[in-house]
């Protein structure tokens, strides 16, 4: 038992602790805060496993982006400070027992497969020039072409967004229902 | 490093994923199910990344499949956030038992 280890058993508790508190909380802003700690661990996680590249972006993207966006969507949907509508009691049972039977299930999965095939030849190397250099090489092992689609898939998820949020343009409150009610 | 095996770090992402469907089934308001689909997606990556560093430390395919999960995740909580505001403003509630006109 070094400090390695310790530092990731305590990584693991947090996230995991993070994540149940997220999930059960009743506050639903309380629950957004939850879950960006939740998200920070993970990047803790991906900085004891030394990808520091993966850490930054799930720094940026994540807990820059993501919570901040829920957070603000939180604001514009909800009554800040009142507590949401609670879940039928057996239902919560029923998913409790759902949710610890899978992680039964997959833990003994786990537990009897021996077929990881250690492959320690070279040391793990992921420094952010090889990452570069792979993702935008055309050579068989490069990612151009995912990189491209994707980008495609950004730009028309934007445009979605913003058709979908945009009001419709110059209604009454009248026209603005019936409008709804087509939609 | 070497102390801890790859099988522990499965646990934590299993743990985790099994905790976001959990919430997945308890929540009834779309944010926080969106919240729930995040921490899913987050044990996938984290397996993506643990496969790649323990099984295949010479290449970089689990970064690559991280990073584009990432992007999508981005896009994906975006248009989710968009849907959930249009549904806020023609039912004045993002509850999902309250926007049940196209149930059966």
């Amino acid at each position: 038992m070094n400090v390695s280890s310790i530092l990731f058993y305590a990584i693991s508790a947090f996230i995991l602790g993070a994540g149940i508190l997220a999930v059960t909380s009743v506050k639903i802003f309380r629950a957004a805060i939850w879950l960006l700690f939740s998200l920070v661990g993970i990047a803790a996680l991906y900085f004891w496993m030394q990808v520091e590249f993966i850490a930054a972006i799930q720094i940026v993207v994540y807990v820059g982006g993501i919570v901040v966006l829920i957070i603000f969507s939180i604001f514009l949907t909800q009554h800040s400070g009142k507590e949401m509508k609670s879940t039928p009691l057996n239902k919560k049972i029923f998913s409790a027992l759902a949710a610890l039977f899978g992680t039964a299930f997959v833990h003994n999965l786990i537990v009897h497969y021996d077929g990881f095939a250690f492959n320690s030849a070279e040391p793990f190397n992921a420094n952010v020039a090889k990452i570069g250099t792979q993702m935008l090489s055309t050579t068989s092992h490069g990612f151009i072409l995912p990189f491209e689609v994707v980008s495609m898939l950004l730009l028309a998820a934007m445009i979605g967004c913003i058709v979908i949020a945009m009001r419709p343009a110059q209604t009454t409150a009248a026209d603005t229902n019936i409008l709804n009610h087509k939609n | 490093m070497q102390e801890i095996p790859l099988t522990q770090i499965l646990f934590v992402s299993t743990a985790l994923f099994f905790i976001g469907m959990y919430g997945l089934f308890t929540r009834r308001n779309l944010i926080t199910m969106l919240m729930s689909i995040e921490l899913m997606l987050n044990s996938v990556n984290i397996n993506f990344v643990a496969f790649n560093k323990y099984l295949f430390p010479d290449n970089l395919d689990g970064i690559f499949f991280t990073l584009f999960i990432i992007t999508i995740a981005a896009a994906e909580a975006a248009v989710a956030i968009a849907i959930i505001i249009n549904l806020y403003r023609s039912h004045n509630s993002i509850d999902v038992d309250d926007a049940s006109e196209m149930k059966y």
